[in-house]
Parts: C-alpha cells; structure tokens; sequence
C-alpha cells in the first residue's frame, strides 16, 4: 500500500520539476528545479522582447518567420520524437493551412467573409485538422517504414494537385493577398511588419503552450507508449490506430496555424509550400534542435530560419553545409542540439564539465580548421563552376583568391586533412573522458540509490 | 496475504457450480501447411489458476497468442464469458476482461517504471484518448499506479527507465502491466524464466497474491511451480490438450507420463535427491 503518503501530495510532488517529457528522459536529470513560471515567463519575455533587440527589418522578418518556424517544428515532433512517426510529407498541412488562411484573407478583404485577420491562423488549423484527419486515417493505420511511404506518396499527390488545380493553388505564381484589410482594430491594421511579429509571437507562445500540456495528458503519454512498443499498447486497452491517429491529426491542426501564419506575414501561399523540399526541411530542422526534448524543435526552427534565409545569402552551397551539419548531427549527436544541451548540464549539475573544457576547446579549434579548409574547396569549386564569368578571383573571408592556382587549393587541401586528423585524434581522447564522466555519474547516481 | 489466499482458494473450491471464464473449442491454427494448435478444447473456470504445460514446440505461446488476440484461430470458438472473442483484435479483448504477459519482457522501454503502470491503468479507469486532462490530476490512475509499485516492490524504482531495470524487476513489471487495468482473466507466459530459485520462490508468491479471486492461465516449465502454484493442469501435446485435471490427476495419468512428465518428473525426482 501507498501508506504513508497522502494521496495528494504524492503525484503533484513527482510531477513538479520532473524532466522534459518524450525521450529526454533518457537523461535522468531535473533541470535545477527551476520553476515552470520561470521557463514559461522567460520564454514570453524573449518573445516579446526580441523585436526591440533586435529591431531592424531584416531581424523582424527573420523573428516572425522563427516563430512560424518553431510552431510547425514543434508540431512535426508532436509525431517524430514523440510518436516515434516519420512523416515525409508534413509539409501538406501547414501548405493547406497556409492556401485556405489566403483564400479566407482574400474573403476577409473582399467583405464576403467576416473574420478578423488575427483569428486567420485558426481557420488554417482548421484545414489542417480537417486534411491531416482525412489522409492521417489513411497514413496512421500504419506504423514504421510504411507510415514513412505513405506519407512521401501523399505529399507528392498534393503537391502534383497544385499544379492540377490552378484555380485553388493559383498555379506557378501563387496566390497573393493583402493582409491590410481596414478599419483597424485598435490601431492594429497589420500593416507594419512588428505588428504581423506580434501577432505570431502570440500564437508561438499560446501553441507552445497547447503542446507542452498535450505531452501531460493521458494520449500524449500513450502515444511515447506507442513510439515505445506499439504491441504491447494493444495489450493494455488501447487501440494504437486510434492513438497515432488523434496525435496526428493535434499535429496536423498545429501544422495548419503555422501555415495560416505564414499566410498573412507573406501574403502569399505558393505550392512550393506544401512540396516535398518544405517537408524535408521540417524534418531536418526538428532532428538538429533535436526531437527528443520537447524544446529541442525550438531550436530546430531558429535553425531553420537562420539556415534557409540567413545562410543561403551567405553563400550558394548552402544546402551542402546544412547537409553535412546534418550528417554530422546524425552521426556525433543523435539528440540534437537540445540533447547536447541536457547532456552537458548533467554534466555541469555533477561537476564534471570543467574538466571536458579543454576538451572542447580542442574540438572547437581542429573542427574549425578542417571546416575552413573544406569550405575554402566548396566555395573555389562553386565560384569556377556558377561565376565563370568573374574570372578566377574570389573573395573569402576579406582574402582574395585564386581559385585556378595551386597554392589556394594546397592551402585548403592541408587544413581540411590536417584539421580533419586533428579533430579525429582529440574526439577520440575527448570520448574516453565523456564516458568516464558519464561513468562516475552512473556510480555517484547508484549511490545515492542506495543511500 | 497467503492466509488470506488459501481461505479464497477454499472458498473457490465450495462454491459451485463453477462459472466457466475462458472456454476453447476446437480451436485450431495453421502456419502455412503446418497446423500448430490441432483442435484445443479447453474449459477454464472463473476464480481457478491453471498451468499449460507441454514439450517444447507443443503449442503453448502459440495458443496464448490465439487467446489473446495476438493471431487469429484458423478455426474453432474462442469464448470470454460466454462471448465470442475468436479474431477480435488484442486491444478489444483486452477491453473485454482478459490480459496476457509475454515470456521475452514487453515494457515501455523508454518511459519509467512509474509511467509504465500508470499508461497501463488508464484505459480501464476511462480516461481513453483525453488530451484534455492532465495525468497529474488523475488520482485514481495515480494512485493506482502507486499501489501496484507498492505491490510489485518496485517503490524505489519508481523513476527509472524500464530499459535500465535489472532482468528480475523487468520481469515484475512485466506482471505489473499485465494485472494494472484489473483483467479478470490473466495470462502469464513463463513468468518465471531465467530466473534463480530465490526469486522464483518469491515470483510465485507475488503472482498468487496478485491473481487472487482471478482465472489465471500460464505456461510453465519449472514444475515446482506448477504444482505450487495450479489448481489444474492442462497438458498440451502437439498442439492438442490430452490431459487436463487436478495435479495429482496429471501427474498419475499413463498418457502423461508417457508424452511428457514421466521424464520431466524423473528429472525432477532425481534432482531433489
């Protein structure tokens, strides 16, 4: 019997402070007990906040598309991490949402529709809901490797029914509108780009909110059973159909708000949007910030956005950098950037992060040679094929090149290979101290089991 | 506990006529052109704890998984109180009053012993597909989940992941799942196994306290157990029961002794002396 705890004290006790849910777990580790109104609080305060930091144009579109980013990437790992579900073709719903919120804003401004703008990013929910409940019946009824087909296969189908349908999707142009639909409400009129970040900020914190609290309900908690072992949910009650089902069909619903926000701030919903390369973005993005905390696809989406739009002006081979990033993720961090993060403050928490310091400084720095030398090939190698015309001199970095002569080319040859040994040399040493580390805290973790 | 057990078990043996749980008729399962279960009938009263024993390849998972829901029967009824449960999917049959262990431990791996239960009660209690309540707040799932860490001695091992537990205390919570939603009918697949004889004694114990006033099936290759534990025995021979009655009935019956305990049991005989 549970004798002398009171029934009430007992559960909230354990609740409190208890770790991200899904497969954070695996770290046995509280986060310092710091309180949830502390998380949650400072979260709204970067929120709201960030636009005055950082309060040019550029960083206001960059922030508004963040938060856009960081609700689908969170709903996508609503299946991935915590569903255990691969879904290749996310990308139908938030595109969905995102064509219906135009057509409705199109209403709204025609007058035949009398819906205020801020309420838009529902009414793509609502389509998401609605498709992801249509083809999720379909695609849920499996798990596993079929789930992953059958998503791919309906992600082309829509996608190919852009181009079928031009009426709705609006062909290769898209459909346009304008979000300024008058009078103003409030003095609100959507017009000035930090209005439209508010209004998604609003939205990022409210859904943030929304699929944190799912993971505490008996169906977000059966549906890590099921990512777990679907057989044996069948043998305690529970119908696995039905539970991958509903959770992709709260997924599809928060797939569908992103892509109604992402509708008022581009006022533009283009079938690239429900296309295969957006799905694979979804993807990537969730496993780097890393799937298996719930904040982890927080950082999936700032990456997202920095990637797609910050990086991709730095530099044309952008993809091949985000390919390797995410080779590497793949191999050395299956956790993500947030599973780095739990790890090292475990680490931090039992006092065995000083000593790893020089560690990573050794990391950091041969990392940082091999990468200088392999981005000095890609970038010699994109300027001759794509700037032909620019003749064989290049800028990197504030140097200039020549990306036909041989000293260049040696020059990057020997860092890449160098920096590339170097870095293979000290992950090795740096392992050995990781898993010493990760030992005695195991030891120090048994001991006080026993204490 | 055992007091308590015995006077139930006295209390079952006087009461009559005996209900019948879970009845088999002519159940039969084909693999291919193999037939595996060749017509199993088997009627097992509600309250009675009985043992399936049997040569290795007779049958007995298989029939476990026939029962459960696991397979469907090639042919044949399957009944849960009187009902139909042949072909119904395992979740329904759950639904319906019967669980099932399974012999290579089943858990939650990544979710704590404390969840693991507490995911395992949620649908007996009601609580379905809700996402719009909080675990936290459920205190009767919560509750419950407690008392079966209580019952399964697992209470200081309550937040660890079951994929770090030792192989004994998976194999606990691999009954804890089993008996958490309050199945009136449980099966247990060689609950025992690979366990030392301490813990055997102790395993035994932990499934009599925790089955009483159930049906109980399991199938069981230690004979210790058997005839500690059972108040019949069915024996299962190539897919068919030849036998099924008290211990000391099966234990005397020549066709036994012939397919299959006379040398279990000299093995056994020799071994206590």
């Amino acid at each position: 019997m549970t004798g002398a705890r009171t029934p009430d004290a007992a559960p909230a006790r354990h609740e409190a402070g208890r770790q991200p849910p899904g497969g954070a777990a695996t770290y046995h580790f509280r986060p310092y007990n710091v309180g949830r109104w502390a998380v949650w609080g400072g979260y709204g305060l970067l929120l709201l906040l960030a636009p005055l930091v950082f309060s040019s144009s550029l960083s206001q579109t960059l922030l508004s598309q963040m938060g856009i980013a960081i609700i689908a990437c969170l709903a996508y790992n609503m299946l991935l991490g915590q569903g255990g579900m691969l879904s290749f073709g996310h990308a139908v719903y938030s595109g969905l949402g995102a064509f219906l919120a135009i057509h409705a804003l199109d209403h709204v401004g025609a007058g035949t529709l009398h819906l205020p703008v801020s309420l838009l990013p529902l009414a793509g929910g609502a389509a998401g809901l609605a498709f992801a409940a249509l083809f999720g019946f379909v695609t849920t009824r499996k798990s596993g490797t079929t789930f992953a087909m059958i998503t791919l296969g309906i992600g082309e189908l829509v996608y190919s029914m852009s181009l079928m349908l031009p009426e709705f999707f609006g062909g290769e142009a898209g459909v346009s509108s304008n979000r300024v639909v008058p009078p103003a409400t409030l003095g609100v009129t959507f017009g000035p780009q930090v209005q439209v970040y508010y209004l998604i900020a609003a939205y990022c914190f409210v859904c943030t909110g929304l699929m944190f609290a799912f993971t505490r309900t008996p169906l977000g908690r059966m549906l890590n059973a099921v990512r777990d072992n679907p057989e044996r949910v069948a043998f305690i009650g529970y119908d696995t159909q039905r539970v991958r089902w509903f959770a992709f069909m709260i997924s599809g619903l928060f797939m569908g708000v992103a892509g109604g926000l992402a509708a008022i701030n581009f006022e533009l919903a283009t079938a690239e949007m429900v296309g295969a390369q957006r799905s694979g973005a979804y993807l990537l993005f969730t496993y780097l910030g890393g799937s298996t905390a719930f904040f982890g696809p927080i950082i999936g989406g700032v990456l997202m956005v920095l990637a797609t739009v910050v990086l991709s002006e730095l530099t044309k081979a952008w993809l091949l950098y985000l390919g390797l990033a995410f080779m590497l993720m793949v191999m050395y961090a299956p956790a993500g950037v947030a599973g780095l993060v739990l790890a090292n403050l475990r680490l931090a928490a039992f006092g065995k992060l000083r000593p790893l310091l020089p560690g990573y400084l050794a990391l950091l720095l041969a990392g940082a040679v091999a990468f200088v030398g392999a981005s000095l090939m890609v970038e010699m190698l994109y300027h001759l094929q794509l700037n032909q015309a620019l003749g064989p001199m290049m800028k990197y970095g504030g140097v200039t090149l020549d990306a036909k002569g041989p000293a260049a080319w040696m020059v990057a040859l020997l860092l890449f290979v160098a920096g590339g040994l170097a870095f293979e040399r000290v992950r090795r040493r740096f392992v050995l101290g990781w898993d010493a580390a990760q030992a005695d805290i195991e030891r120090e973790l048994r001991r006080r089991d026993a204490a | 506990m055992t007091d308590v057990a015995e006077r139930l078990d006295l209390a079952r043996a006087a009461a009559s006529p005996p209900r019948v749980a879970l009845e088999l008729r002519d159940v039969r399962k084909r693999f291919g052109k193999t037939e595996i279960i060749r017509g199993a009938t088997l009627a097992v009263n509600a309250g009675e704890r009985v043992a399936i024993i049997g040569p290795n390849g007779a049958g007995k998972s298989t029939l476990f998984n026939l029962v459960s829901g696991r397979f469907a029967p090639s042919s044949g009824e399957i009944l849960l109180d009187g009902q139909r449960i042949d072909g119904l999917p395992p979740h329904r049959i759950n639904r319906q009053g019967l669980a099932r262990s399974f012999q290579v431990s089943n858990l939650f791996t990544r979710l704590s012993v404390f969840e693991n239960l507490r995911c395992a009660v949620l649908w007996s209690l009601g609580y379905r597909y809700a996402f719009w309540r909080f675990l936290a707040n459920l205190r009767d799932a919560n509750e419950r989940a407690e008392h079966l860490l209580a019952m399964l001695q697992l209470e200081r091992r309550r937040d660890v992941l079951a994929m770090n537990l030792t192989y004994a205390e998976q194999r606990a919570l691999e009954i804890g799942l089993t008996i958490a939603g309050g199945a009136q009918v449980i099966l247990l697949d060689e609950p025992t196994a690979g366990m030392s004889k301490s813990e055997t004694r102790r395993f035994v114990q932990l499934i009599r306290d925790v089955t009483v006033g159930k049906t109980l099936l399991t199938v069981e290759h230690d004979m210790g157990v058997v005839f500690g534990l059972a108040d019949r025995i069915a024996v299962l021979v190539y897919g068919e029961v030849i036998a099924f009655d008290t211990p000391e009935a099966v234990r005397a019956d020549p066709r036994v002794q012939e397919a299959y305990l006379g040398s279990v049991l000299a093995q056994a005989q020799a071994g206590e002396a």
